[in-house]
């Protein structure tokens, strides 16, 4: 009979992870080491000496097909708080424009000895492909492919999620707005279902929702306000502009109606819940100003977090590749 | 030259014939069954111990490169596939480059073969120029240049009168219109079934309405011109179901399956394997099972093997920018034989839906053994068990997600025109 044993790529033969492309497959025991190395990291911006020399002399490359300053920017700063070298290669404006493949692309950087590769690309399943393909040694983290994924923009959401909740099991999280299109909340569902959560729910219209969303393990809600009754965590997504074009919305204003985040809307969830955005944000589409800068809102801490998570994802990653060991 | 093929186990559905039964041939063609002519005698003769003879298989659809980029494959390359696969019939797409709109693009590709000589290779005219789903093509050219059918290949048509008018005009001369049903605007930039695993990888999906809102437009077309629709590649439980409707409502309609499409589904996409990567999408679990029962009872009387060779480049990329298809010549009958194996069709039927069921449908005199009949013989070991390693494919494509699969039944001899063009312990060319 035929036979492809899924063999996770992201592990080492110990179990330890090499690449960081996806939650799916990865213990609930190795996202809660994560969480807890970020933590130990997230100690470092109060303290004199900011760097850790875990990754001193290695080369870390961001390779940025589709633009993101913010995200760019913490790996960036993740790194160098690791110590480590940093090479910034923007391709959608350098070399595949000029017709050179991704994998002639992926090949030129590594002749100049990058031990990582922190990937971002328009097209779902990119990191795989270049994990793939990599040199052995070489660690790919996914810094968002196409619709399918973008772990550690997941992870500093678990984490500031923790940082105020303390244990996941007893949660219920809400997630609003365009999951059909969304890498971020494809992770997010993950990785709260590894991490043990009571119900993840997705709120939005039928347009903006998957056909087989509930084979993501998820309650599907189309009305807001059932959609947000008793949870503990509300995550409110990205709307693009593009949509309306698409057909898969009439209007913002419809939108922001039926789906935007009030103060009034936020009644009917739990009287401590947190609300949360992975940004940027459109005030008045996905919610009110009032309520993202109101005092339920962490949205600015996810993005500090970020650095912290993003630091543990890279340093485990490089550890293994060291021949092994755990990360301090 | 003679040749007798001794001690075989003849099964040729066309006749029904299904028992042990020598073969005799004289030069391109059958002499006798059973005992030889008078006065035969043999130059050569073949031990078909424990094989067994099967007509050469008709292959409905396959795309053959040439003319086009040789990298992916070329007339000599996939005849050689072929005739390691059993199959000795090729019905040829026209999405070649240029396209087969002109007579003379048919007949080149016509006479390629003919100087090959591994098999008979049949082209399907293209239903508009360049198979821009606009201009309807010249036709009636095509038809005298040899074409057996008019079809757009992949290519979506303009719209729906663009279609009548396509129907109408290759009616006038009885010719057969090969669709494959999808509606681009569901399409759109979908590259896997929109279903479970799309969901969970973030592939933008194809839904199932794709395929059965344009077979819905196509067999309402079919009614409003009598004319005669063959559709390629079905895909749904959906579509398979409108098929068995219309055909008891006596619509001139028919159908194909890819053989993969039987046997894989979306789940084989795993983690983004991009030789899953294939146009119609691997569907679910239920959509193969509703298939499988449309081959059975006849609703579905071909399985193709969809044959698209790609160069190994055209698969080196993130899943949803890797070039569909998969090279299927050499599988073709080997995954037909697994139908048997897993339930779904006796050996005779399975045959059938390879060699005269295909041939029917376009009206062809090929895939089946009587006397007088052109010699195209497949010779297969029904119990001999081997394991496909795609890197060791005679097609110039090597792209096929079943690498590592074990099949039981494999090609032994292949003889096109009473010629042997394959044989499994040597290259009959090098001789």
């Amino acid at each position: 009979m035929a036979s492809k044993t899924p063999h996770d790529i992201q592990l080492g033969p110990d179990g330890q992870l090499r690449h960081f492309l996806t939650i799916e497959g990865l213990s609930r025991d190795l996202l809660t080491r994560i969480l807890d190395i970020a933590e130990s990291f997230a100690a470092l911006p109060g303290r004199p000496v900011k760097k850790v020399p875990a990754l001193r002399g290695r080369i870390i490359t961001n390779l940025f097909f589709e633009n993101s300053t913010r995200t760019r920017t913490t790996f960036e700063l993740a790194a160098k708080r690791l110590s480590a070298d940093v090479l910034n290669f923007n391709v959608s404006t350098s070399a595949t424009s000029k017709g050179e493949t991704l994998l002639d692309t992926l090949r030129n950087i590594e002749a100049m000895h990058s031990e990582m590769f922190v990937v971002r690309h328009s097209q779902s399943g990119a990191a795989h492909f270049i994990a793939r393909h990599a040199a052995p040694g070489v660690s790919v983290i996914n810094a968002g492919d196409g619709r399918h994924a973008h772990p550690t923009q997941a992870m500093l959401d678990m984490f500031t999620i923790r940082k105020h909740k303390g244990d996941f099991t007893p949660l219920r999280v809400a997630i609003v707005g365009d999951v059909l299109h969304s890498r971020v909340a494809r992770s997010q569902i993950l990785a709260l279902n590894t991490l043990g959560v009571t119900e993840v729910r997705v709120v939005g219209p039928r347009t903006l929702i998957p056909t087989e969303a509930r084979a993501l393990g998820v309650h599907v809600h189309h009305d807001l306000e059932s959609g947000l009754r008793d949870v503990d965590v509300i995550i409110m997504l990205r709307l693009q502009k593009e949509r309306m074009a698409g057909a898969l919305l009439p209007s913002e204003e419809e939108y922001f109606r039926l789906y935007g985040l009030t103060n009034e809307r936020l009644a009917v969830a739990k009287p401590d819940a947190i609300v949360m955005h992975p940004g940027p944000m459109n005030r008045g589409v996905e919610m009110d100003s009032e309520v993202a800068d109101g005092p339920r809102s962490v949205i600015l801490q996810q993005v500090s977090y970020g650095i912290a998570v993003r630091m543990a994802v890279m340093s485990m990653c490089m550890q293994t590749h060291a021949g092994g060991g755990e990360t301090a | 030259m003679n040749i007798s093929i001794l001690n075989g186990h003849l099964i040729d559905p066309a006749s029904g014939i299904d028992q042990p039964m020598d073969v005799h041939i004289h030069g391109q063609q059958i002499v006798g069954l059973g005992r030889p002519p008078e006065g035969f005698e043999a130059h050569h003769t073949l031990d078909a111990g424990g094989l067994v003879i099967c007509p050469g298989l008709v292959d409905i659809s396959a795309s053959l490169r040439e003319p086009g980029p040789s990298a992916k494959g070329t007339l000599e390359t996939e005849t050689r596939a072929a005739a390691r696969g059993g199959i000795t019939t090729l019905v040829c797409t026209p999405d070649t480059d240029p396209v087969i709109d002109t007579p003379a693009v048919a007949e080149l590709i016509q006479r390629t073969a003919r100087k090959l000589r591994r098999a008979r290779v049949l082209v399907t005219g293209a239903l508009t120029q360049g198979l821009d789903g606009q201009q309807l093509s010249n036709m009636a050219a095509l038809q005298t240049a040899g074409c057996v059918a008019l079809g757009n290949a992949r290519a979506p048509l303009g719209n729906t009168l663009v279609e009548r008018r396509a129907l109408e005009y290759a009616a006038t001369f009885g010719m057969t219109v090969i669709l494959r049903p999808e509606d681009p605007h569901l399409r759109a930039g979908g590259c896997a079934h929109e279903g479970a695993v799309a969901t969970r990888l973030g592939l933008p999906g194809i839904p199932s309405a794709a395929e059965t809102v344009a077979v819905a437009r196509d067999l309402a077309l079919a009614e409003h011109t009598g004319a005669r629709i063959h559709f390629h590649a079905l895909s749904t439980a959906g579509a398979a179901r409108q098929l068995r409707e219309a055909q008891a409502a006596r619509l001139p309609v028919s159908a194909d399956v890819a053989a993969h499409q039987l046997h894989l589904t979306e789940m084989d996409i795993g983690d983004f394997d991009a030789n899953c990567h294939v146009s119609p999408p691997l569907r679910t679990l239920a959509d193969r099972e509703a298939l499988r029962r449309a081959v059975a009872d006849g609703t579905i009387a071909a399985i193709c093997s969809d044959h698209q060779p790609h160069e190994s480049d055209a698969k080196e990329a993130p899943f949803p920018e890797t070039a569909p298809g998969i090279s299927g010549l050499e599988t073709l009958l080997a995954l037909t034989l697994r139908l048997v194996d897993e339930g779904v069709l006796s050996l005779s039927e399975a045959i059938a839906r390879v060699t005269c069921g295909p041939a029917g449908l376009l009206d062809l005199p090929y895939g089946r053994i009587q006397v007088g009949g052109p010699a195209d013989l497949c010779l297969f070991d029904p119990e001999a068990h081997w394991t496909l390693d795609s890197a060791a494919l005679l097609s110039e494509g090597h792209n096929s997600p079943l690498d590592g699969w074990e099949f039981r039944g494999e090609v032994v001899h292949t003889l096109f025109n009473g010629r042997l063009v394959y044989s499994r312990d040597r290259n009959p060319d090098d001789s």
